[in-house]
């Protein structure tokens, strides 16, 4: 079957996956389009790698159908390897190699592509080309692995994780990659366990938890799809009749969570007054008072009633 | 084109497996320093030189002025608890005392060669001191022949050991890391072809091959006069067949395993009896006849018996078809097991 439409960079419908014991990916289906970066978001053991493992043909699934570039596994394998830029979720590189023979040994592998000391560029990776792997930092070895998966010129770029585990400075640097990958054209499919990476680099994101897609869309949709504008986070000398203040306009939801309290709100510059002035009737100091507004780990606490990442 | 060749997949793996082996100085010792050192010791300890003269322990001083007439004795006085504790800690091997009417009595452990040889030699000395006349005239014609000592013995079951090990840890150690850092299924993510990753696995042995036989073969030859009565190009084809048909166990062991310490297991289990059935150290003649078939059918001992006989009495591959077609077997079973069970993630 030819795809639907050459747009389509990806197209995975009805997908299934057991493990043992554990249905990994139950029925799922997306659509990636040309030049987009798509999100898989969801906790640990959602099934992400599962998913992305089997579109790179890397792990057999159960049943369901996998069109990558048009092509399938069964029958293309080998052209779609040429095309596809992998990032693992677990690799670790060999660390007695250099930088630079690193990437000559994947270059090796493929067609066509960079030259070696040019996709170092692409990672801003030039000054440790003589470098050993080993001696590499966390986000150095990722930026490396990142390269690794360009050397190829892939039409479609799959990345697994690629910041977990990186202090925040590193997560940035990378985030500022991809970016650029994205102004190039590139076609991405990322998983996440991060809902601030999700926002940052996805044009759209599938929420996935106990291996299925549990809402779908652009950030900003999945957000507003939730109703909540602000979540307030306030703390109080004493103890809070919630009662009144759930009644008043404006206000979702309170409760409280972990030694305070969560209010989530519509409108910010009614509903904070409107908290100030109830605590000052029940006579009742204000110790901390925090806002934010609502992200996609909210929508993740909305529809399972869990955090993202639990910690 | 110098580059075109460089930039060719097997290249390039087999330069992954050259420098993860040369940047590893712990490597290279075991593989290329430790054999020179076990036999540059074994062979200074076991030197062939002029035959040593025998010390016997004697508790009575008439025996010990007989004894000491004889020149090949090198007769000790001690007293009997003294050459009790010499006899037990293995200083001396025999204790002459006096015996019953007015005649010798020997102490020593039937079982050890050397403590015959000795028993023997001062029994003849103490019989032709005391007048015995031997009825038949004997004369001794000395040959020392290269090929014929320890050392002899010895430089070729290390080179079949160095062979062996060299390839079932090097496989074993490189497969099973690549898989458990998931480097393995990194690399077959990509469009490599995978008989190119086992390739270069071969490519490497292959290089290494002159250095991990020549070395030893060169020192023996250099510091002990060992002979190469087969030629450089037997004793090659015969490493090469050794290395490959190890190759394959290596890669048969190294199939499934997904952690160091399953394989340094796995490969310990396979080693240990032919490192000590296969006749590096000492002849395996030395085990009873029932299992004499099981130990020729080891590769290990295969490959040391043919190495053996190429190198010090210039036997050729063809006379030696029974050890060639022991390894071939092994390759072959092995090879093809390992093909059926191997586990590329
Ligand atoms: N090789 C495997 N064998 C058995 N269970 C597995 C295997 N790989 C993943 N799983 C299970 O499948 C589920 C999904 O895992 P995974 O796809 O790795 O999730 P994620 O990448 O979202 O963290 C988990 O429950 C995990 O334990
Ligand atoms: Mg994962």
């Amino acid at each position: 079957m030819p795809s639907a439409s050459p747009r389509v960079a990806l197209r995975v419908d009805n997908l299934k996956k057991a493990y043992r014991d554990v249905q990994a990916v139950d029925g799922i289906h997306f659509e990636l389009v040309a030049g987009e970066c798509f999100g898989l978001l969801g906790p640990n053991g959602a099934g992400k790698t599962t998913t992305i493992e089997i579109c790179e043909g890397l792990t057999p699934a159960d049943s369901g159908v996998v069109e990558v570039l048009g092509l399938r596994w069964e029958t293309d394998a080998k052209e779609l390897r040429q095309r596809l830029g992998i990032q693992l979720q677990e690799t670790q590189l060999a660390e007695k190699l250099t930088v630079l023979e690193t990437l000559e040994l994947f270059r090796s592998f493929f067609r066509e592509g960079p030259l070696p000391a040019e996709a170092l560029a692409l990672v801003q990776l030039d000054e440790k080309r003589h470098a050993r792997v080993g001696g590499l930092s966390g986000g150095q070895k990722q930026r490396l692995a990142l390269a690794c998966a360009l050397v190829g010129n892939p039409d479609l770029l799959f990345l697994d994780e690629p910041t977990t585990g990186l202090d925040p400075q590193a997560r940035r640097q990378l985030w500022d990659l991809i970016q650029q990958f994205k102004r190039d054209g590139r076609t991405i499919l990322l998983t996440t366990h991060y809902m601030d990476e999700a926002q940052q680099l996805c044009e759209r994101i599938a929420i996935m938890d106990h291996g299925r897609i549990i809402a779908r869309g652009t950030p900003r949709e999945l957000i507003d799809s939730i109703g909540i504008e602000h979540i307030v986070e306030f703390s109080t000398a004493g103890d809070v009749d919630l009662a009144p203040i759930r009644t008043m306009a404006g206000v979702k939801d309170v409760h409280p969570a972990g030694g305070f309290f969560e209010m989530q709100v519509t409108e910010l510059h009614t509903c904070v007054p409107a908290l100030v002035g109830e605590l000052g009737r029940q006579k009742l100091a204000l110790t901390e008072l925090r806002t934010h507004s609502a992200t996609l780990e909210d929508v993740f606490v909305a529809l399972t009633g869990r955090h993202l990442r639990d910690e | 084109m110098s580059d075109g060749f460089r930039s060719h997949p097997l290249v390039q793996l087999t330069l992954l497996r050259l420098r993860e082996f040369l940047r590893e100085p712990e490597a290279v010792f075991w593989a290329l320093i430790f054999p020179i050192l076990l036999a540059g010791g074994l062979g200074i300890a076991f030197r062939g030189e002029a035959p040593e003269v025998v010390r016997v322990a004697v508790t009575d001083d008439a025996i010990a002025a007989t004894l000491r007439q004889d020149p090949v004795l090198d007769v000790v006085a001690m007293t009997p608890d003294e050459a009790a504790r010499a006899l037990r800690s293995g200083r001396i091997l025999l204790v002459v005392e006096p015996g019953a009417d007015g005649g010798a009595a020997y102490r020593y452990d039937d079982t050890n060669p050397e403590a015959r040889a000795a028993r023997a030699a001062a029994n003849q000395a103490l019989q032709v001191a005391s007048g015995r006349v031997d009825p038949v005239r004997v004369d001794d014609v000395i040959t020392r022949e290269t090929g014929a000592r320890y050392i002899d013995f010895l430089i070729p079951g290390l080179v079949g050991m160095g062979i062996m090990g060299n390839a079932i840890w090097g496989l074993g150690f490189s497969i099973v890391d690549a898989r458990r850092r998931k480097l393995m299924k990194r690399i077959i993510a990509t469009p490599m072809p995978r008989h190119l990753f086992l390739g270069s696995f071969l490519a490497w042995r292959v290089l290494l091959l002159p250095v991990e036989v020549g070395v030893p073969v060169l020192f023996g030859r250099v510091a002990f006069d060992v002979p190469v009565r087969g030629g450089m190009i037997d004793l090659a084809l015969l490493a090469m067949l050794g290395s490959m048909t190890f190759s394959a166990i290596g890669l048969l062991i190294a199939s499934r395993a997904k952690t160091i310490e399953a394989v340094s297991g796995l490969m310990n289990f396979v080693m240990m009896p032919m490192w000590i059935l296969s006749g590096v150290f000492f002849s395996a003649d030395r085990f009873p006849d029932a299992v004499q078939p099981l130990i020729r059918a080891l590769p290990l001992s295969a490959l040391i018996d043919a190495i053996r006989a190429s190198m010090l009495q210039g036997i050729t591959l063809v006379a030696l078809w029974p050890q060639v077609l022991t390894m071939i077997a092994w390759l072959v079973v092995s090879f093809i097991a390992a093909m059926w069970l191997f586990r590329w993630r």
